[in-house]
């Protein structure tokens, strides 16, 4: 018999499998499938054109120009895009909570966040990945800075560090529903919500809003660490290690999300027969 | 050294129900309330209990997917709640109506996914599964979309998911609900062969009592969350089926007869059922006795039912 835990690598190719089965199910309603594809790329672009529009009526926004926002906004949206596609499978617990059929998620000898993740993947969601790849990779030639390789490595941490985040939001959020079920909105607010939040300057929000990104911690995703790429001042004078602090946060945020996650597993309850 | 060990375990669930508009008042109910047994490995035993009488909850709890409110389960030597993922390994469940094969994918397609969800290497596996379509007939509709296979289709290929990965116990909740005679008699045939040939343990939760007749070497029935009987099925019909009943078709329609020793439980017409107690009266004397009062045209003697003998049990727990 094999070990109690699967490796990282038996895990990867759980979850390809299982990833792979989703799409072909997937592919059983072809005209749905491309429908909703095409869909959701066509949405991603349509982001875009927001943010070029805004631009179009003024030349900068709170002192920043379109390229530092494009980065803000490819930096936060690329984190955000990859934590759609791998983990906000997440919340369709509630879907399961409610039908019955999270006991199944609970059964195997695999953690169930792999399983859902899996089991729920959308091909759709990637759209959002490669739109935000685009947009950050225009945003670098275009922002005013003398590239070398710590400013390099800050952009794949504020990434990596915003996907963890995400994820992280997105666990918790999902977690509600093992107390209350019907949360997918409340957990959208957060995730969707929290997204657009990112993809901004700071200085353009009340105070409120601005405090409330800091303890959500959405605004180390890109916010803080982008005040140091692009070497800019924070008209609100936080202080100058806060930029540096997001994988302290992002630490901080998955511990938290690992807390919540299981105690909603211990609450647990399941359905009547 | 018990397989499967169950001390004082309680389940309590906080229900809540409205009261008035907006109010809501807080019930606690227990739906397993103090349940102690031990299973050994090889056996094959029938949980059986009126609806919401903790048996769903019990096998929850079996299988870690619950956390008991008080008291310890032991499965294997782990505890279910905390080694969920470790005993998923020694463990399969069929809950007989939910699915845990993929619907729009061929049977096949589920039987692959789960060969690698449970790490099972290639040669194994194909062994393995080969044995199960011939034991189960699985060949014609192995590459057919599960969404399209019959429910008895489907119970076959939801049994062989479970065992695949080569469990020491199994855990069915109602297999063989809603499926035709034929069906049945296959599953239970099956199960039975599981048990005799791989020596896995199965404990089946049921409504249907000739599941229990057919399979199960011991039964234990659950009711308002108390075992109150735990021994084998013929144990239990001789201790407590000690009523048999008297079915007499008289010449002509009569008020229930009033016989020493004998209740009339049922009257249609010139029909009647007289129940009485085995050690008190005998078929002869009560037959004599009627026969005295009204000519009788026919008659036969029922010997108790198992779903009499159980009725009889859930009712005293009641009482207590």
């Amino acid at each position: 018999m094999a070990d109690a835990t699967p490796s990282i690598a038996e895990q990867a190719t759980i979850w390809r499998k299982l990833v792979a089965a989703r799409i072909r199910a997937d592919w059983q309603y072809r005209t749905s499938f491309v429908l909703f594809t095409v869909s959701q790329f066509v949405a991603a672009f349509v982001d875009i054109a927001v943010v070029l529009v805004l631009f179009t009526n003024v030349d900068r926004l709170a002192g920043w120009s379109v390229a530092e926002v494009a980065f803000l906004y490819g930096t936060a949206s690329l984190a955000f895009g990859l934590a759609d596609v791998f983990v906000s499978e997440v919340e369709f617990v509630a879907h399961h909570i409610r039908h019955g059929s999270f006991d199944r998620f609970l059964l195997r000898p695999v953690g169930p966040l792999l399983l859902l993740s899996g089991h729920e993947f959308a091909f759709r969601r990637a759209g959002k990945v490669f739109q935000a790849a685009l947009v950050l990779a225009v945003a670098v030639t275009q922002v005013d800075v003398g590239w070398d390789a710590a400013r390099v490595a800050m952009v794949v941490q504020m990434v990596v560090v915003g996907f963890l985040i995400f994820s992280g939001i997105w666990v918790v959020t999902s977690s509600i529903a093992f107390w209350a079920v019907e949360i997918r909105e409340v957990a959208n607010s957060f995730t969707y919500g929290g997204n657009f939040l990112a993809h901004y300057p700071m200085e353009i929000f009340s105070g409120w809003l601005r405090r409330l990104a800091t303890i959500v911690p959405l605004a180390f995703v890109s916010y803080y660490p982008a005040l140091w790429v692009l070497g800019r001042n924070d008209p609100h004078g936080s202080p100058a290690w806060l930029r540096f602090a997001g994988p302290l946060v992002a630490a901080g945020v998955v511990l938290v999300a690992r807390a919540v996650w299981s105690s909603g597993i211990r609450h647990y309850r399941s359905t009547g027969s | 050294m018990a397989l499967i060990r169950l001390e004082a375990v309680e389940r309590e669930f906080a229900v809540h129900q409205r009261v008035g508009r907006v109010r809501r008042r807080r019930q606690v109910v227990r739906a397993v309330d103090g349940i102690s047994f031990d299973v050994s490995a090889g056996e094959i035993v029938g949980y059986i209990g009126p609806n919401g009488a903790g048996k769903s909850t019990t096998i929850k709890m079996l299988t870690g997917i619950l956390m008991p409110t008080a008291g310890t389960v032991r499965v294997d030597g782990l505890d279910p709640q905390r080694a969920r993922t470790e005993l998923a390994m020694r463990i399969g469940v069929v809950f007989g109506q939910r699915n845990q094969l993929w619907w729009d994918l061929p049977l096949r397609d589920s039987f692959e996914l789960l060969r690698h969800v449970y790490r099972v290497p290639a040669a194994r596996h194909a062994g393995r599964l080969a044995e199960f379509v011939d034991l189960l007939d699985l060949g014609p509709f192995l590459d057919t979309p599960v969404r399209q296979l019959s429910l008895g289709q489907k119970m076959r290929g939801e049994i062989t998911a479970a065992l695949l990965h080569d469990p020491s116990i199994l855990y069915l909740d109602e297999p063989t609900i809603g499926l035709d005679v034929v069906s049945k008699s296959r599953v239970r045939e099956f199960l039975a062969r599981v048990n005799r040939e791989l020596g896995v343990t199965v404990i089946l939760t049921t409504h249907d009592l000739s599941d229990v007749e057919r399979l199960c070497s011991r039964v234990m029935v659950i009711d308002l969350g108390r075992l109150v009987y735990d021994g084998t099925v013929d144990d239990l019909k001789a201790r407590h089926g000690q009523y048999r009943t008297l079915v007499v078709d008289l010449e002509a329609p009569n008020g229930p007869l009033a016989v020493d020793g004998a209740e009339v439980v049922r009257v249609e017409g010139p029909r009647q059922w007289l129940r009485f107690h085995r050690d008190r009266k005998t078929a002869a004397e009560l037959i004599a006795d009627i026969a005295r009062i009204t000519p009788v045209v026919d008659l036969t003697v029922e010997e108790p039912r198992i779903e009499d003998v159980i009725a009889l049990l859930y009712g005293r727990a009641e009482k207590d």
